[in-house]
């Protein structure tokens, strides 16, 4: 495009062309060519796609519904966080032997650094495990129509029983967390529950129970001030931790319908509902009375983890990948337990309900090289074999039933929390607003930061969480992101 | 010129400008197209919006009050470092007395040179982590620690640094001035090295003293090590985004509840975190925007006539 004018330039005057009118004349189209492509390729919207799929796809049959091609290459990207990457290893090594697929792997904690520009080129990776504080958002992405629709993998028939469809092989609800206007684009494969963790051995020594009210929690939590010990401690940096606590004590006063309420954007989510205001002042109450753990507003959470390790304080909230991500810290005898909130005066809910789901998205984008490649892939981590390999490797469930052979020794923490989902049965709940209005969650964290270091007062926290829905609700994508 | 030569020369000096072009300015030319689409960061697809972005960027309360914190440390932290590092250059070149003629750094500045210069060493990343244990909000931390040995701070209540929105500013400045202070003393050092020294024997002979012969002799023969010093340092206040990202709370940092919020923090955090790309795209053409000016302002007010010596 640009040589024309670059040769004639070159040819008024000169009389022969040597060697270094040729670099000139080279350097000058480089010059005029370069920001023409990037321009045009910045303008270019949407492309670069339609090649996937194609080579890569090989003949259909019963055991191969997507026509995985022997020989064909998957790239996978693994969050290497709490869970490690050494069970995506282990999977990819059975990959190759059962499938003759190799695979690159990608063990990272820089999620969107590393793989942004690859969406936004249109060559992204087969497969990807979007965890971590560096995650892409979901619903980033998934308004950017970069997401596969999961049905295909979720429709076709399970390793284990043929006759069953995947689908109805994972727990019940475990799904929801991947739903983006009522299509599946993520699946959140690790089973996780979130509430309130203690020493085992540290109760037995004071000879405390687990508290199944609030009233007892704040007497467990007087006990331990007496004896210099901290009641509550929670991640301060990251006040997306004490958010864990407030909500689910709405949620277990209130019960689903407070919590819809909140996903819904209800404009009564917050201000008007009983349940929001008695769970933030039982929250704002243990601030009040002194019963956090001294300075753990500002601290990150493996510093608040590991000072709650050493006994510096009786409660954590957290998710089940605590005792994972604490290994290191924690003492050979500490027994680590997991129990659910306990319950404000009446609850909707009973004690044992808790916070239970699905996290860890995996993703597969649209524009992957290797679809039938990833949507296998997918497949076989629904197997009880991969599932099993899985909890040996990183320590924890997954979202599939049963899907642990009972050959594998679990650690405390999360044999507690095996037994607490037992318990709890049907009565689990899990809050959607976190995955569907990022904007939203930040303005809530922002607001129990202030909390829980007394600069505002509960009643304050909920016009500042009211007035954070009410903004969400304005987004056009809301009225999308309904749930029943 | 030799007929020809022009040309010559200019065959040469293409590549590096190609590249500047290519590299500097085209960058900026994109950004400001994005800035104008409702570009979500995560692919090519997105629509022409107008000015939008920039209105909404007027009225979004998080972003003004970012601007505000900027503004702040452009005024503290080239003054505050600048001022150090020149009282520090002078006692280690000028301010000893009875050798060489009063011409020489106090006892010891050889030294003193040398660990001035440590900070410089250290990576902003590591910086933060080590300021991050300085701060840390429990008895765990060096400040708490000490002020609670010292009784004059209740462990069971320590001070949260930054977590305080009336000290976190303060101690973000505290730790780019710790930082900068060795640098531009060697800087400054250097600079007075080629003071002649006639000029302050001359100056100890009619009379002056340490304080005079600083403001007379030695200020305004560094002015132009000054100005520069003070235009880098503004540009490093505009900045500020490794420090606040990490050590502050929040996504990108910024907290609590915005009050260490720094333009660029802003940005990344609509740019990555909200996936509001184009919109982050109009707050860097605005950072741009407020950069060069403050370059130019900063290099027109320190403006002088040149000592010549």
């Amino acid at each position: 495009m640009g040589s024309t004018s670059a040769e004639n330039a070159e040819n008024n005057g000169s009389e022969s062309v040597g060697r270094r009118s040729l670099m000139k004349r080279s350097a000058a189209l480089g010059l005029v060519s370069v920001p023409a492509m990037s321009f045009l390729s910045a303008c270019a919207s949407g492309g670069g796609g339609e090649d996937s799929g194609e080579d890569t796809k090989g003949e259909t049959s019963k055991d191969n519904p997507f026509g995985v091609k022997k020989g064909s290459k998957l790239d996978v990207v693994i969050f290497k966080g709490g869970y490690g990457d050494d069970y995506a290893k282990a999977w990819e090594a059975d990959f190759q032997k059962k499938r003759g697929v190799t695979s690159t792997h990608t063990g990272t904690q820089e999620i969107t650094g590393k793989l942004q520009p690859r969406f936004n080129a249109g060559n992204p990776p087969d497969i990807v495990d979007n965890s971590g504080a560096q995650k892409i958002k979901i619903d980033v992405l998934y308004k950017n129509g970069q997401l596969l629709d999961l049905a295909e993998v979720l429709d076709a028939p399970s390793v284990d029983d043929p006759s069953k469809k995947v689908r109805d092989t994972v727990i019940p609800g475990t799904l929801d967390p991947g739903l983006q206007e009522g299509k599946v684009v993520a699946l959140n494969y690790i089973y996780t529950v979130w509430g309130l963790w203690y020493s085992g051995k540290l109760f037995q020594d004071k000879g405390w129970e687990v508290p199944q009210t609030w009233e007892d929690f704040l007497a467990i939590c007087k006990d331990a001030k007496s004896e210099g010990i901290g009641g509550l401690a929670h991640q301060g940096k990251y006040p997306y931790y004490i958010n864990v606590a407030i909500m689910d004590l709405i949620a277990k006063k209130g019960g689903l319908d407070a919590m819809k309420a909140i996903d819904n954007l209800d404009p009564k989510a917050f201000v008007g509902s009983d349940a929001a205001l008695a769970a933030v002042e039982a929250v704002y109450e243990v601030v009040e009375k002194g019963y956090l753990m001294p300075g753990t507003n500002g601290l990150t959470h493996t510093e608040s983890q590991t000072r709650w390790n050493q006994s510096k304080a009786v409660f954590i909230t957290s998710g089940s990948w605590l005792e994972n991500e604490q290994l290191k810290q924690t003492p050979e005898d500490f027994d680590m337990k997991f129990m659910p909130m306990p319950l404000l005066a009446d609850s909707a809910m009973p004690f044992e309900a808790i916070r239970a789901g699905s996290g860890e998205p995996f993703i597969i984008p649209s524009k992957a090289k290797n679809l039938p490649g990833a949507k296998e892939f997918m497949r076989l981590m629904l197997s009880r074999e991969w599932s099993t390999l899985f909890a040996k490797e990183a320590n924890s469930l997954t979202i599939l039933q049963d899907g642990v052979d009972p050959s594998v020794q679990l650690r405390p923490g999360t044999q507690s929390t095996v037994e607490a989902s037992k318990a709890a049965g049907d009565n689990t709940f899990r809050f959607l607003y976190t995955e569907w209005y990022s904007e939203m969650d930040t303005a809530i964290q922002n607001a129990s930061n202030e909390l829980m270091a007394q600069r505002i007062q509960p009643k304050e926290w909920l016009k500042r969480a009211q007035a954070a829905v009410d903004k969400a609700a304005k987004d056009p994508a809301a009225k999308n992101n309904r749930r029943e | 010129m030799r007929k020809g030569q022009h040309r010559f020369v200019a065959g040469f000096l293409f590549i590096p400008v190609a590249l500047y072009l290519i590299f500097v300015i085209w960058p900026y030319i994109q950004t400001f197209g994005y800035s104008l689409t409702d570009w979500k960061g995560q692919s090519q697809t997105f629509s022409f919006v107008g000015l939008d972005n920039y209105t909404a960027l007027v009225q979004d309360d998080i972003f003004m009050g970012a601007i505000w914190h900027n503004i702040l440390f452009l005024v503290f932290i080239p003054v505050i470092t600048i001022l150090l590092a020149l009282f520090f250059a002078f006692m280690l070149n000028a301010g000893g007395r009875g050798r060489a003629g009063g011409v020489a750094g106090v006892a010891g500045s050889g030294f003193y040179k040398v660990v001035y210069f440590f900070p410089q060493v250290l990576s902003m990343a590591i910086l933060a982590v080590l300021f991050g244990a300085v701060y840390r909000s429990d008895s765990g931390g060096m400040l708490n620690g000490l002020l609670v040995k010292l009784g004059l701070v209740d462990a069971g209540d320590p001070i949260e640094w930054l977590n305080e929105p009336d000290f976190v500013l303060w101690a973000l400045i505290l730790v780019v001035v710790w930082h900068g202070v060795g640098f531009y003393l060697v800087l400054f050092s250097a600079a007075m090295q080629s003071i002649p020294r006639d000029i302050y024997e001359a100056a100890l002979i009619d009379g002056a003293g340490r304080a005079q012969s600083f403001f007379r002799i030695t200020l305004p023969l560094l002015w132009d090590s000054v100005q520069t010093a003070w235009v880098y340092l503004g540009i490093a206040a505009m900045d500020m985004f490794i420090l606040v990202s990490t050590m502050t709370s929040g996504e990108y940092g910024g907290g609590p509840d915005h009050a260490s919020e720094v333009m660029s923090t802003v940005m990344m955090r609509n740019f990555l975190y909200y996936g509001k790309s184009g919109y982050a795209c109009a707050m860097g053409v605005v950072m741009l925007l407020l950069t060069l000016i403050v370059s130019v302002v900063m290099l027109r007010a320190t403006r002088r006539e040149r000592v010549e010596f």
